[in-house]
């Protein structure tokens, strides 16, 4: 699909941030290895005992889970178990809610993104996010895409080549090289969602947080956003949050379930999840006997 | 229900109370409506009749290009109205200056910034403002914001256009703030969170985001608040004063059309006069140039109109 969708990644930790303090990383990984299973490729993201809370109601309660690098983990579990605060915790975008509040560590490459001195803004250049609704901006297709590169300052160079690369690792350039001028609206809800796409990879973060990205589109959009989905984590790590268990079946390689009271009830492997769970209740949720 | 020997009625005799009570709403309805209809039409009549009147004795040409406007003068009396259109400009232009930044620093504030509290205080604040009566402002300006300028400038006229704009500009400032906050608050949080989760700072997401996502909203605000300051009457007549004159020294004192139509309408122009009818002249210009910043104002809603869903 994609045509230079393969090589190396250059990780640009040091990259130009203009807000001032630069996100920091130190690459430690801790010992102590909460869920998660034996052979997790290295960690990237760790949350340890994490709670969240709207105003006095606890949405998350002590989630403590680590997730690999550069694979795809789901997120899975009947609605308001707390998935999408789970996924809005990891960059930040909890802030800007005004009741939210977290408690608990939660480290990317080891560094507690919670800690004093981490800038949200950094944080959420290095962890880009892909919405349940494609919300692409009142611009061309092109300033969508363009628009993650300019505000992080990477702008100065290839800017075209760059987006075009966003579009085509999309697997959207094909359908719009002849109307980037055009309105990102004026595409269809499949082709929105993927712009939506380039529009976070377009800035070469390290992890995506998608929410359902797939919920509010057809059959054949969604299985494109699926192979896309499976593609990027070729280079990318990728959370997803899903309320389609086949997909998470199919595109993940580790899979979260959360139950009511936001807990967080099983994470392994997803073979193991989908064929056999430890708990009882993971079970009855698979098999669709609730939820 | 129904039976065979009584089937479903659904003719108008069968259910006539509410059939009279339509039929009555639709002609209150319309009778309001036409009475507002109506009014409006009347008074460009009534406008455009009396400057007929006017202009069958002074020509166009003296009305829109001289600069003399003199109507009372005994012997020679002179009918330029470019000295009240300057007037009106530099109050108009003048205002605009001082509320247009201002409004939108403050929207971007009350919308971007402001915590849901302080929101919840200032904007009612404003609009309770806005519903000062405007001589209460041309009072503040003469007692407050004159003498303030006269320390600044000794040679401050008792009466100035300076004055009188920025009492106007206060006057249209809680029109824009409220109209363009309006505008920036109905921008869909998906798109700052869009903005947000790429990097953006706020001020990012405040400047590229919602501002160009809320432009027609925003210059719609602007375009109102200027067809307010044009038609401005009270303020201005207290503060900027009653002499026309083409005068680029904003702390001499000046007359805008409306001033002069309170001038004329209140003091002691005896009806068919020249003086009287120049009025409806003064007035029917007035009236193009609002209806004319309306019709733009619309124009602008409809050519940017905010295509986000
Ligand atoms: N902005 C908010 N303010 C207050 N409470 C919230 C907010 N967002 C979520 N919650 C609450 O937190 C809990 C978890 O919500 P969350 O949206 O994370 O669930 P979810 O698993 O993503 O559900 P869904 O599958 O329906 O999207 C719910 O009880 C919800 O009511
Ligand atoms: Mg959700």
């Amino acid at each position: 699909m994609t045509a230079n969708g393969g090589g190396p990644r250059t990780v640009s930790t040091s990259e130009s941030s203009r807000s001032g303090s630069e996100f920091e990383s130190d690459r430690s990984v801790s010992d102590e290895a909460p869920l998660g299973g034996p052979d997790a490729s290295e960690t990237i993201l760790e949350s340890r005992d994490l709670d969240v809370f709207y105003g006095d109601e606890q949405a998350l309660q002590s989630i403590s889970m680590e997730i690999p690098e550069q694979q795809v983990t789901a997120l899975i579990g009947p609605s308001g178990c707390g998935k999408s605060t789970f996924l809005r915790s990891i960059n930040r975008m909890n802030d800007l809610i005004d009741v939210a509040r977290v408690e608990g560590d939660l480290r990317f490459h080891g560094k507690n993104v919670y800690d004093e001195d981490v800038d949200p803004v950094a944080l959420r250049r290095k962890i880009g996010m892909v919405f349940q609704k494609p919300n692409p901006f009142p611009k061309s297709i092109f300033e969508n895409v363009a628009y993650g590169l300019r505000v992080q300052g990477k702008d100065d160079g290839d800017v075209e080549g760059k987006v075009r690369t966003a579009l085509e690792r999309a697997a959207l350039l094909d359908e719009v090289e002849d109307q980037l001028d055009s309105s990102g609206l004026d595409l269809s809800g499949g082709q929105q969602q993927r712009l939506c796409i380039a529009r976070a990879i377009a800035p070469d973060p390290e992890v995506i947080l998608m929410d359902e990205p797939a919920s509010a589109l057809d059959p054949v959009a969604t299985s494109k956003i699926e192979d896309l989905v499976e593609e990027l984590a070729e280079e990318y790590t990728v959370v997803i949050v899903t309320h389609n268990m086949q997909q998470a079946a199919r595109i993940s390689d580790k899979t979260a379930v959360f139950l009511t009271g936001g807990r967080l009830v099983e994470f392994d492997n997803t073979n193991k999840i989908f064929e056999n769970p430890e708990n009882e209740r993971v079970e009855d949720y698979i098999t669709g006997k609730f939820g | 229900m129904s039976t065979d020997t009584e089937p479903l009625d659904l003719s108008r005799d069968g259910n006539d109370v509410g059939t009279l009570g339509d039929t009555v709403a639709r002609y209150v309805f319309f009778a309001c409506a036409f009475v507002t209809v109506a009014t409006t039409l009347a008074i460009i009549v009534v406008l455009v009749d009396g400057a007929v009147d006017f202009f069958s004795q002074v020509s166009f040409v003296e009305y829109f290009t001289g600069t003399n406007w003199s109507p009372r003068a005994a012997d020679n009396p002179s009918f330029g109205v470019l000295p009240l259109i300057w007037g009106t400009l530099l109050i108009t232009v003048g205002s605009a200056l001082i509320a247009i930044p201002v409004g939108t620093l403050t929207a971007i504030y009350l919308s971007e910034y402001a915590s849901p509290r302080v929101r919840k205080v200032v904007k009612p604040t404003l609009e309770i403002l806005a519903g000062i009566p405007t001589i209460v402002y041309g009072f503040f300006a003469l007692s407050f914001i004159t003498p303030v300028l006269q320390t600044f400038f000794p040679g401050t006229g008792t009466f100035n256009a300076a004055s009188g704009a920025i009492v106007v500009g206060i006057m249209i400032l809680p029109m824009v703030s409220s109209l363009a906050e309006d505008a920036m608050s109905s921008v869909p949080d998906s798109l700052r969170n869009a903005a947000y989760g790429l990097g953006a700072t706020k001020f990012e997401v405040s400047t590229n985001v919602v501002l160009p996502a809320s432009l027609s909203g925003i210059l719609a605000a602007y375009i109102l608040a200027i067809s307010r300051a044009i038609g401005e009457t009270m303020a201005v007549t207290l503060a900027a004063g009653a002499l026309p004159q083409i005068t680029t020294n904003p702390l001499e004192e000046i007359q805008t059309m409306t001033a002069y139509m309170v001038e004329i309408g209140t003091g002691d122009a005896s009806v068919g006069s020249i003086g009287y009818q120049s009025l409806f002249a003064i007035g029917l210009t007035l009236f193009v140039m609002t209806f004319l910043m309306n019709v733009f104002s619309m124009w602008v809603r409809s050519r940017y109109r905010e295509e986000y869903q």
